[in-house]
């Protein structure tokens, strides 16, 4: 009889140091990226870093700016593209949809969030870019190779529109439909209902929604580094290359132990991607965690 | 005309649908209509010749079996740790208990760490310990980076767990760890659809193990040695100038698509099965 509980609480122990230590996973990512850029952060200061344009490993030059610039131009390009479209399609599903579509229309959006990003990179080399440097751009400006911030915000906006659907379903299908029908009561059409009740009530899980999207879109990286270019200026229009951190850390792996500080300013890449992805999955998970709190119980 | 806008935007709506659907269709279409073509007998039967990266003859196995190899052994990893986890969580922990919530917020967040920090966070690691690039530092990467994907979709199914069934078990006079065999039965689904998202996951990553597991033309016979992987096999071959080599890099993406299009369709069987009324 004791042995059972010895047992049982052996066992406790023993899950609970396995939760522990993979809680403090984290803390050793952030950690271990941190004291490898230490030897750069001594060199330079953190705003020569993060705001300086002139990137040369060779002279001991490291200025993030383009490539944080990069990772702006296309992040944004992909959100503005895949919200549209995302919010669209989940109002959609969680408020018109028959099941029949749901029932072929969910597996198609699993299919996007199976995809390996080389296989994004892949199409997006097939398909988007000879598209942008031979259809879209010369109408625009007088020459480009199509490996641009565009092509990039493209591959990246499909690639999150999973993430962003599948989020605002969630996030739409906790608003309870008394909500819904005291509205529908008052007069207002199914519209709108949604406009003024349904978006209202979600706007901060849209917005967390959003944000997580973002982080996700900033590590992106095989995809991105398939069709963006890589060039280390900083991006004058959308047809411009551009180079993303992530791009820039991929890259450069296996050069980076022979130059002075270059390991050093790589790691400190990794950590400018994973602080950015930290603070913003903080907060929406946050904010995600209320919203299913408030409307489950 | 308060209707007026309604059918503007429903019409909107259609057409999200159809880019979403026309999305998934030009990329699964252009990856088979290039990759077939390129596809032969010896592309997934053979090690790459010498010549290989010129033209030559030669096909992509090593890829094939160093990708399997990977994912594999970080699934079975994975497995034997966040089983433990899960069942910590949800059985061993009260519900409202701030560690199970503090977990949970950590293991969000890790799910959302690009996984090019786990390939430089791996690599830092690995040249601390004096490793080369090698299958056993692929495997440990890829296994760090699954782990989240492992907890998150196994917790959603365990917290459904009926309580009843925990309350009958421990009138029986079980104890907390007995109720194991019980949850893990009733969980199964649960554990197959995460298992499937992981592989899922960990087969078509690049970034990770471009850091740690390196890139071989052969087959790695020990853990010290590097190993292939098909989504670096597809992206190297892509950036070579030579057609032929390139027409490789798409029978590669036809491999690794087809792998993960059956994931996904087994992962969607297992989630209708398990919740037949849920969204």
């Amino acid at each position: 009889m004791k042995f059972k509980l010895l047992v049982d609480r052996l066992a406790g122990s023993f899950m609970w140091i396995l939760v522990l230590v993979s809680v403090l996973l984290l803390i050793v990512i952030g950690l271990g990226l941190y004291i490898k850029s230490i030897p750069i952060l001594e060199e330079n200061t953190l705003q020569s870093l993060l705001f300086s344009s002139s990137w040369s490993p060779m002279k001991g030059e490291f200025g993030f700016l383009p490539f944080l610039m990069g990772t702006l131009w296309v992040t944004v390009i992909a959100i503005v593209l895949a919200l549209p479209v995302a919010l669209l399609t989940a109002i959609f599903l969680t408020e018109y949809a028959k099941p029949v579509i749901k029932k072929y229309f969910f597996p198609a959006l699993d299919i996007l969030a199976a995809l390996p990003s080389v296989i994004y990179g892949v199409w997006g080399t097939l398909l988007i870019v000879p598209f942008i440097a031979d259809r879209l751009s010369p109408h625009f400006v007088e020459f480009s190779t199509g490996y641009s911030a565009l092509a990039g915000g493209i591959v990246l906006g499909i690639m999150i529109l999973p993430l962003l659907v599948s989020l605002m379903i969630e996030i739409f299908s906790a608003v309870s439909v008394d909500y819904r029908e005291a509205s529908w009561s008052l007069g207002a059409t199914k519209w709108q209902t949604i406009k003024r009740v349904l978006l209202l009530k979600t706007s901060p899980g849209i917005l967390a929604a959003v944000v997580l999207a973002i982080s996700r879109a900033f590590g992106e990286t095989i995809a991105v580094l398939m069709v963006c270019g890589n060039m280390p200026i900083m991006p004058q229009s959308i047809f411009d290359s551009c180079y993303p951190i992530p791009a820039l850390i991929a890259n450069n792996y296996g050069e980076m132990l022979s130059l002075p500080l270059y390991e050093s300013a790589l790691m400190f890449a990794a950590l400018i991607l994973f602080v950015v992805v930290f603070l913003f999955n903080v907060l929406s998970r946050m904010v995600l965690y209320r919203i299913e709190k408030k409307f489950n119980i | 005309m308060k209707f007026f806008e309604e059918k503007v935007f429903k019409v909107l709506m259609y057409v999200a649908l159809l880019i979403v659907c026309g999305v998934v269709l030009s990329i699964v279409y252009t990856i088979f209509s290039k990759g077939w073509s390129a596809m032969s007998w010896d592309m997934v039967s053979k090690l790459p010749g010498g010549g290989f990266y010129i033209g030559k003859e030669g096909g992509f196995l090593n890829a094939i079996v160093g990708s399997l190899m990977i994912v594999g052994a970080s699934t079975v990893l994975g497995l034997l740790i966040s089983i433990p986890v899960v069942f910590y969580l949800n059985i061993y922990l009260k519900r409202k208990s701030k560690l199970a919530y503090t977990a949970r917020l950590v293991y969000d967040i890790l799910f959302g760490v690009p996984s090019i920090v786990y390939g430089a966070f791996g690599f830092t690691i690995m040249v601390y310990l004096g490793l080369k690039t090698s299958l056993l530092g692929g495997i440990i990467v890829i296994t760090l980076l699954i782990i989240p994907i492992f907890i998150r979709s196994m917790d959603e199914a365990a917290r459904d767990f009926p309580r009843d069934i925990l309350d009958a078990t421990y009138s029986l006079g079980a104890t907390r760890y007995q109720t194991i065999k019980v949850v893990l039965r009733q969980i199964a689904p649960g554990i197959a659809t995460a298992t499937l998202l992981s592989i899922g996951r960990a087969i078509g990553d690049a970034a990770a193990v471009m850091f740690t597991a390196g890139y071989t033309d052969s087959i790695p016979t020990a853990l010290s040695q590097p190993a292939a992987t098909l989504p670096l096999a597809v992206f190297f071959q892509l950036s070579s100038p030579i057609p032929e080599v390139q027409d490789r890099a798409y029978a590669a993406a036809f491999v690794l698509t087809v792998l993960v299009l059956i994931l996904s369709v087994l992962g969607r069987y297992f989630t209708n099965k398990f919740s037949k009324n849920k969204l």
